[in-house]
């Protein structure tokens, strides 16, 4: 059975090029355009992945990690950030939050799907 | 695996016109002395997803302006520089520049000059650098200008355009010296900046892999690049001792450990991962199960359709489909109507069922026709949205006062003629400003705000879309236009209304305008303008008050695809006449046709002789009368000027599905289109505009 994963951004363009990245690797992928629609898709179903944005409106990445680490069933899901800024406030930040790691835009498609296979195979 | 990355551009240029779009107009709203801070984070967030999504789909030239336009903004969001109205006007201009390069990728066109670029970069980074301490440095080798560090910068294998965008970023920001080209598209460089390196870093690798890059503070090693794939930063915090050969590349096969994980977040290869956090345990497990094997720990097996979930509430699609789809509908009502006409002689009472069926499909169809009809519908608030933008830069430029007031920004019109009312409405909005509005001097002498309204107004009046552009300016002047037109030599009676003396502004070459300015006034306009709007099958109408404003209107049909007209019958065909157009129809007495040597037949109707054309005569068809007091006159009115046609008879008014004639056949003179009828048969739309100068001579 396919893995699912879950790609928050509110880049549609983006959005997109990170979904059809890993639907052609075999993941179902469900997008969501920013943080409170992310955890709402969250809260829907589990997810083996969750990928997000960090800047977007209405709920940034940080707080939606912050919030599905509060969710029992999102306790050990590999979580994602994809930020523009590798700064060492955002990796702090996202440490803390509770994200499993990061990934700096831009990415191409090959790098994402490398780091993707080697969170959840 | 690769993926075609062109498939992913339309998506992402539509999505950056619309931050452009939406950072202009919050640009232009804010309040510089206390911005609200949802506005400053909403405006960074679309120059940050500009810069992202340009990154991804390789258009590093956007980047590089979204990057330096970014931190200043990131600036003055987190409070650290205060907000001034110069830095608005550079927003606007990099804004622009944007535009400019969205457009050159868009559709090849010229793009924006580089002077542009280079001069709006350096503005911003040197905003961005005001106020605020340049980041601390190690002591440079020579000293460069106080405040700034001299960085050397070497590049490996970039590709020359690339190169080309990041030298012409990289000058915009500090002095560049370019130290030696060897060939091979190797360079090496030597930077003063007062950007961080933090900063200079992260520029960068918008542009090229920080992997072709080798920087230093001092001078640079050349046997740094014996280490190929990865770069260092001297003095970077976490770079690595020595760099870990990771499986990059190979991308599949090893899982490595966690402990080879971390390891590799300092490879700068662009990811990391946290040791402790959550989620490693299932690394671990990934990294010790065999590749295809699924994951145990992942909770649940739910069979989800991705495809539920997928999208919001809204869908592109290309107008193609769109007016493909209005065409087959409009095909349908044909259908339709040749069908009610069939049953209109069958028994009733045998037939009922029939009958039934047959009205009923009639009202479906009237609602399908709606519906889709209204997908090409868009809010009038796509033209209005650039006019903030217009009103402030001719405003600034005249050195007037101009608040722009914009109602009904949702009334809806036809895409097609949201097109093409921006033109004209822009000229409009631009003569308002130029002639209409005073100087804030001239108006306090006049005992008004210093500050004019310009009010840009649309709403729906029957079928009809009805928009207003006002202004409480001078108004016109009636002495200055009769003056005008006494010199242009248009004639003019002496009792003529001021309703009259203001139509005289739209004739050809009429510009009453005191000193011609690079605003308006170059005596080419309101004519244009009026042609414009009534090549969409509008009409203009101007309404002025001296010292009070000048109000135009414009009236519009809600779509150009269905038309209201009047069908009439000559001989055995039909023509049908736009609604619009119409004055009155009415029976001539015999007295009233008279014969006037070399123009042909007048009529007189109520006092005004009229030209009578007959339809028979001009399309060469066998009517059923010659005698204008046995057909039908139609009054009709096209440019202020009237003309009477003789018609057979009345037959009805229609909606009718307008089909152009061009692309079906070829053009006639005194046709504008056709139309199909309810009994099958093509039916010509006149084309008014043209018959009434053939009767006008």
């Amino acid at each position: 059975m396919a893995k699912t994963i879950l790609a928050i951004d509110d880049s549609t363009s983006i959005r997109q090029m990170v979904a059809f990245t890993l639907k052609g690797a075999g993941y179902e992928v469900v997008e969501a355009v920013d943080g409170e629609d992310g955890l709402n898709k969250a809260k829907a179903k589990p997810f083996n992945l969750v990928l997000t944005d960090q800047n977007m409106p209405k709920m940034d990445g940080i707080t939606l990690i912050k919030s599905l680490r509060a969710m029992p069933q999102y306790k050990n899901t590999p979580i994602l950030v994809l930020t523009t800024e590798a700064g060492d406030t955002m990796k702090s930040q996202g440490k803390a939050a509770g994200a499993t790691g990061w990934l700096v835009k831009p990415f191409d498609p090959q790098k994402l799907m490398d780091v993707v296979k080697k969170v959840i195979g | 695996m690769t993926v075609d990355m062109s498939q992913f551009y339309e998506v992402f240029f539509e999505e950056a016109a619309e931050h452009l779009a939406s950072m202009e107009s919050l640009l232009l709203k804010l309040d510089i002395n206390a911005p609200d801070p949802d506005e400053l984070n909403a405006v960074f967030r679309a120059a940050h997803s500009i810069k992202g999504g340009s990154g991804t789909f390789g258009f590093t030239d956007m980047t590089g302006v979204t990057h330096i336009l970014e931190n200043l903004l990131d600036k003055i969001r987190k409070g650290e520089l205060a907000l001034r109205q110069e830095m608005i006007d550079v927003f606007l201009e990099a804004g622009d520049v944007l535009k400019g390069q969205l457009d050159a990728h868009r559709s090849g066109g010229a793009g924006v000059d580089e002077t542009t670029v280079a001069h709006v970069c350096a503005v911003l980074a040197q905003l961005a650098s005001e106020d605020t301490a340049p980041v601390a440095a190690p002591p440079p080798s020579v000293t460069p200008r106080q405040g700034r560090t001299r960085f050397h910068l070497a590049f490996k294998r970039v590709a020359k355009a690339k190169l080309e965008n990041l030298l012409r970023e990289l000058a915009g920001n500090g002095d560049l010296k370019v130290q030696e080209e060897s060939g091979n598209e190797n360079l090496s460089i030597m930077l003063d900046t007062s950007l961080s390196e933090t900063d200079l870093l992260e520029m960068i690798q918008y542009v090229v892999s920080l992997k072709q890059v080798v920087l230093a503070t001092g001078e640079i090693d050349p046997t740094e690049f014996a280490r190929e794939a990865f770069g260092f930063f001297e003095g970077n915090p976490g770079a690595p001792e020595e760099a870990p050969v990771a499986e990059e590349g190979d991308g599949f096969g090893l899982f490595i450990s966690p402990a080879e994980l971390k390891s590799q977040q300092e490879a700068d290869d662009g990811f990391g991962l946290f040791d402790d956090a959550p989620g490693m345990e299932q690394i671990k497990q990934v990294a010790a199960a065999a590749p295809s094997k699924p994951l145990a720990a992942a909770p649940g097996k739910t069979p989800m359709p991705t495809a539920t979930n997928a999208e919001g509430s809204s869908i592109r699609v290309s107008v193609e489909k769109v007016d493909q789809l209005i065409n087959l509908v409009g095909e349908l009502v044909i259908t339709q109507a040749m069908l009610a006409q069939t049953t209109a002689n069958v028994d009733p009472a045998l037939y009922e069922v029939l009958l039934n069926s047959v009205s009923q499909l009639e009202r479906n169809t009237r609602d399908l026709q709606e519906s889709v009809m209204s997908i090409r519908m868009m809010p009038i608030s796509f033209v209005f949205s650039r006019f903030p933008r217009v009103v402030r830069d001719v405003a600034t430029k005249l050195g007037k006062q101009v608040e722009l007031r914009t109602i009904g920004e949702g009334t809806e019109l036809d895409k097609g003629l949201i097109e093409k009312i921006a033109d004209p409405l822009t000229h409009l909005v631009r003569n308002s400003l130029d002639h209409g509005i005073e100087t804030p001097e001239k108006r306090i002498a006049a005992g008004k705000d210093p500050k004019g309204t310009l009010t840009l107004r649309a709403s729906h009046q029957g079928g009809n879309i009805v928009i207003e552009v006002s202004d409480d300016g001078g108004g016109l002047s009636r002495e200055r236009i009769l003056a005008k037109a006494k010199e242009k030599d248009i004639p003019v009676s002496d009792s003529i209304t001021d309703q009259e003396v203001w139509l005289l502004i739209f004739a050809p070459g009429f510009s009453t305008a005191e000193v011609v300015t690079d605003v308006s006034g170059r005596g080419v306009g309101m004519d244009v303008v009026k042609r414009n709007i009534e090549g969409m099958g509008g009409r203009v109408e101007l309404d002025s008050k001296t010292g009070v404003g000048t109000t135009v209107t414009i009236r519009l049909p809600l779509t150009l695809a269905i038309l209201d007209g009047m069908s009439v019958a000559v001989g055995d065909e039909i023509f049908i006449i736009p609604l619009n157009y119409i004055i009155e129809s009415l029976q001539p007495a015999e007295r009233d046709v008279k014969t006037v040597a070399s123009e042909g037949r007048v009529v007189n109707v109520r006092g005004e002789y009229l030209p009578l054309m007959a339809l028979h005569s001009l399309f060469n068809i066998k009517p059923k009368t010659r005698d204008p007091s046995k057909g039908i006159l139609v009054v009709i009115e096209s440019d202020g000027a009237k003309a009477a046609l003789l018609v057979d008879e009345l037959v009805g008014q229609h909606q009718v599905v307008i089909k152009s004639l061009e692309t079906n056949f070829r053009k006639v003179r005194g046709i504008s289109a056709a139309t199909i009828m309810g009994d099958g048969k093509v039916a010509l739309i006149l084309d008014m505009a043209a018959l009434v100068r053939m009767a006008r001579g």
